[in-house]
């Protein structure tokens, strides 16, 4: 299977890489940690709703309502296939930002008795390494309830230290929030024994799979959380359309986080009751025509096979590597080696500003991301004012990097470092 | 190179060696400004007597262009009156929103029109403009005390 992995010829699939880049160059998307770029038939799907299909689902008794809501209903069964979920668990959001503050608000907004509430005194546990989405919602959580934060210290090499899991997580412990996979230095976090240890006291776990789903096989039911998050847009797919999914035991107990049309049983002047999940969890007119765009992005990448997508990432990310550790004066920050880390690599050019590498990299064509990656705690943590991020997906290949490494040594002459 | 615009050699130099960049214990107001979305932050004191800046000195971290900016900005707006500094701050606002279309007054903002070529590039203009705004609310608290 690997030797038909031909980004070569996957780049032929999204038509932004026919773009002349600054200087004439062609695109060298290494931005995909930030956004993927869209296949053509991520951009015919949402079309084609728009052209063919378009009603407001779940509502109208015309045919177009029907086909849009069965679009829609069956972009939500593919989505289900791809993460191994009931198709009942699988929420539409319009990110992953949106889904994790609809869990953490879940907490907060939860009547006294539920397995939801939080009170002064519980503990909310995240990490150093989590993006400010998956901090601030627990971080604001906490101080709307009392409750207290606490988190993962990291090791210098950019791994979670789990030395102190046991004092972490406690009796005390409500829920446990963090990321699969750090969108600045690529560590993937073993999640196996926090899951465990959160599942010990009663807690529950919240994952953060902006990182990882987009990138390897995600299957809920092995992973045995009780909530996932992930964004649409970085796994090929349109913005505007994220997933929640959590276990539907636990969904028909959550408090809604957005209330209005659709997300209703009943209602009267003075009261409502919700409805069953997913429709609990999906007030208004949804994101449609995103919703089925991301069910083609899905299919796009099982037709590639996830596991193939995965080998490709982790061959490339060892090239890569491999190059960064003959530059003199190039740090990569976060793990040298290639194990249990994905493919984001993030480094430092001494004596050069990150702002000031991507704007010498973008005369080359050369996308990445600078700065702190909206992680700015972990920037702190390193000591680091920011990083230069190189992310990559499917459509790259050892070209991308191997001009990478040469703007990298221009941008060490033009800054005379 | 398009780059050329935008590093001049003025702006590198300020860069390797900026001025004022030494906190003057003393001052009238002090300010603290961050950049947002590229974590730039930086520490300005201004001292103000009758109506004359007296002295700017500044701390912080940024690239290259900020760090050069700031320098231009702190040794270009010693020894004005806060009237002629404000206006000063204001020209070179201007030239940054000029789109590539100003070269700039040397007699007004002298350093500060190597920096003309900042303004083709959006991603920038906050970059330069960081030190300035610094200054410009610095100079408004001192003038106001």
């Amino acid at each position: 299977m690997k030797s038909m992995f031909s980004p070569a010829e996957i780049r032929k699939d999204f038509p932004i890489f026919a773009k002349t880049m600054r200087g004439g160059n062609r695109l060298v998307y290494l931005d995909s940690g930030a956004t993927s770029q869209k296949p053509r038939s991520v951009l015919d799907a949402e079309r084609n709703f728009y052209e063919l299909h378009n009603a407001a689902v779940h509502r109208g008794a015309h045919l177009l309502a029907e086909e849009a809501s069965s679009e829609y209903e069956g972009a939500r069964a593919v989505l289900a296939g791809f993460l191994n979920a009931e198709v009942d668990e699988v929420i539409f959001t319009k990110s992953a930002t949106e889904s994790l503050n609809a869990i953490a608000y879940s907490f907060g907004n939860a009547p006294a008795n539920s397995k939801f509430s939080i009170k002064p005194g519980d503990r909310i546990v995240v990490s150093e390494l989590e993006h400010h989405a998956n901090l601030i919602p627990w971080q604001q959580l906490a101080k709307r309830t009392g409750a207290e934060l606490v988190w993962f210290p990291i090791d210098g090499e950019g791994r979670i230290d789990l030395s102190k899991i046991d004092e972490l997580i406690t009796e005390r412990t409500k829920v446990v929030a963090l990321t699969h996979q750090s969108n600045v230095l690529g560590t993937i976090v073993p999640i196996e024994k926090i899951v465990e240890a959160t599942h010990a006291v009663g807690a529950l776990f919240v994952l953060d799979a902006c990182q990882s789903a987009p990138h390897f096989k995600i299957d809920v039911k092995k992973l045995g959380v009780d909530f996932l998050a992930f964004s649409g847009h970085k796994a090929l797919g349109p913005t505007g359309i994220g997933i929640l999914w959590g276990r539907l035991d636990l969904l028909n107990h959550m408090e809604p986080f957005l209330t209005g049309g659709s997300m209703i049983e009943s209602v009267t002047m003075t009261d409502a009751t919700w409805a069953k999940a997913p429709k609990r969890f999906e007030a208004g007119v949804p994101n449609m025509a995103q919703a089925v765009g991301l069910a083609a992005a899905i299919k796009y990448l099982d037709a590639l096979g996830m596991d193939n997508v995965a080998k490709h990432e982790k061959d490339l990310t060892g090239y890569a590597l491999n190059q960064f550790a003959n530059l003199d004066g190039v740090n990569v920050i976060g793990p040298k080696n290639n194990i249990d880390r994905g493919s984001v690599i993030s480094f430092e050019i001494t004596g050069i500003h990150p702002h000031d590498v991507g704007q010498v990299l973008d005369q080359y064509g050369i996308a990445v991301r600078t700065g702190h990656h909206c992680a700015w705690p972990l920037m702190r943590k390193l000591g680091l004012v920011g990083t230069t991020r190189a992310s990559f997906y499917v459509y790259n290949d050892e070209s991308d990097v191997d001009s990478l490494i040469s703007a990298i040594d221009e941008a060490k002459k033009y800054f005379k470092v | 190179m398009e780059l050329d615009s935008l590093y001049q050699e003025v702006i590198l130099d300020h860069y390797k060696h900026p001025q004022h960049k030494k906190l003057n214990p003393s001052y009238t107001a002090q300010v603290h400004h961050v950049n947002p979305s590229c974590g730039d932050e930086i520490t300005l004191n201004v001292s103000m007597k009758d109506g004359v800046v007296e002295s700017v000195s500044w701390d912080g971290v940024g690239c290259s262009i900020s760090q050069a900016s700031t320098s231009i900005a702190s040794d270009l707006m010693i020894g004005k009156t806060l009237e002629t500094a404000l206006a000063t701050v204001d020209a070179f606002s201007q030239l940054m929103s000029s789109k590539g279309n100003e070269t700039g007054d040397e007699n007004v903002l002298e350093d500060g029109v190597a920096l003309a070529g900042v303004s083709k590039f959006p991603a920038r203009i906050k970059c330069a403009l960081l030190g300035w705004m610094a200054f410009k609310d610095a100079a408004l608290q001192s003038g106001a005390n």
